[in-house]
């Protein structure tokens, strides 16, 4: 119970602190955010259930005013602007990509990159896409070319939450509890 | 660097309670989407704008601030209507920045505890499900946490550049998350001494949990 909790609160400020470093360029220069990474990294690493709790946490402790989304944004405006269905996806995108990891046994960085895809580009991308619809008055079409520029980052940062899935396996291989 | 949002020096808003902030906030979102001709959100953000000068000049210029992160959904639905000679886009981008806006305004009179108070008191009815000591317990740890993380994500980079003349990049995060886990485990066994989530005695070994 205690390290299910201190693991929930632990990833929640990971994700936290991957938002508020630009220092850490991923790629030699492309300055992507890494937010979204570590969403991923929640579900392939903690798995479906623990991982969205950890995205929930970050997500309340952001609507309470603190700034912890990259760029310093934060507090209840950012659940009002176009871009509010990403921040209600992560937690979805989190459960999806940790549920792959769970039900496919497959090879760790395989698995994860099959997780990252679907839960954090996919199920993210829906949801983001459903989001600036509403909020902007767009048909769904419209709203999903306001998204497509952000694909090929997407794409990369899947690519890199498997590495690094793959990595810590390696590192540690019972540290994925994803697999436990 | 754990700065919260709240504005620094007390307004009027200031004194208004958090929960009643926030049922007015939601009611005043809804009746935003409700509101269709461009004239109405016009007076809308007006009456937003009113609000928000209400606080003095240096409030308002920093409540208007983080309003241009807007820009680009600005330009894009104001060139597409622009394009289709449809007044609607008037409308709709008024609507965006007072919403956000207003919500912003909520953020900055409202202090992170009290903020904190009121969703766990939203959350009741999930009680069963995410019990609020626990939910209190795990909120106090991350922002505890995220300095003492911040500073090993440094300590992790300060590593690689010691190593090598390029700039970190990804290697950094499984790095960064094992130690995170590594935490976890350590502040999981701290709490089960000290009897546990629930201030119960621990029960069964140290490892059970």
């Amino acid at each position: 119970m205690e390290k299910s909790l201190t693991q929930v609160a632990l990833f929640a400020a990971l994700i936290a602190i991957l938002g508020l470093i630009p220092k850490i360029d991923l790629i030699s220069g492309v300055p992507i955010t890494a937010q979204s990474l570590g969403v991923m990294l929640c579900g392939t690493v903690l798995g479906a259930r623990k991982g969205a709790l950890a995205v929930g946490l970050f997500l309340g402790l952001v609507a309470a005013g603190l700034p912890l989304l990259s760029g310093g944004r934060g507090g209840l405006g950012v659940f009002a602007s176009p871009t509010v269905g990403y921040l209600i996806g992560f937690p979805i995108a989190a459960f999806v990509a940790g549920w792959v990891m769970q039900i496919w046994r497959g090879p760790v960085g395989l698995a994860a990159f099959a997780g990252a895809v679907l839960g954090g580009i996919v199920v993210l991308n829906l949801c983001g896409i459903l989001g600036m619809s509403v909020m902007l008055g767009k048909t769904l079409p419209e709203a999903a070319l306001l998204a497509a520029p952000f694909f090929i980052g997407d794409s990369l940062k899947a690519v890199l939450a498997a590495l690094a899935t793959q990595s810590i396996a390696r590192m540690r291989p019972d540290a994925l509890l994803s697999r436990g | 660097m754990m700065l919260t949002l709240t504005y620094p020096s007390q307004i009027w808003a200031h004194h208004v309670p958090a929960g009643a902030k926030l049922a007015v906030l939601a009611l005043a979102t809804m009746g935003l989407f409700a509101l269709k001709s461009p004239l109405d959100l016009a007076l809308a953000a007006l009456a937003a704008l009113a609000l928000i000068s209400s606080g003095g000049r240096a409030f308002a210029r920093a409540a208007l601030r983080p309003l241009w992160v807007l820009w680009p959904f600005v330009a894009v639905v104001g060139l597409w209507h622009l394009w289709l000679r449809d007044p609607m886009g008037g409308a709709i981008i008024l609507r965006m920045i007072t919403a956000v806006a207003l919500a912003n305004f909520v953020t900055m009179t409202t202090r992170l505890s009290d903020m904190i108070a009121v969703m766990t008191w939203l959350m009741r009815p999930f009680a069963k499900l995410m019990p609020p000591q626990r939910a209190a317990l795990a909120i106090a740890l991350t922002i505890r946490f995220i300095p003492v993380m911040g500073g090993r994500a440094e300590e992790l980079a300060q590593a690689w550049r010691a190593r090598s003349p390029a700039r970190p990049r990804w290697r950094i995060m499984p790095a960064l998350a094992l130690s995170a886990l590594d935490d976890a485990a350590r502040v999981a066994e701290a709490l089960r001494a000290r009897g546990g989530v629930d201030g119960q005695p621990p029960q069964g070994g140290l490892d059970a949990g």
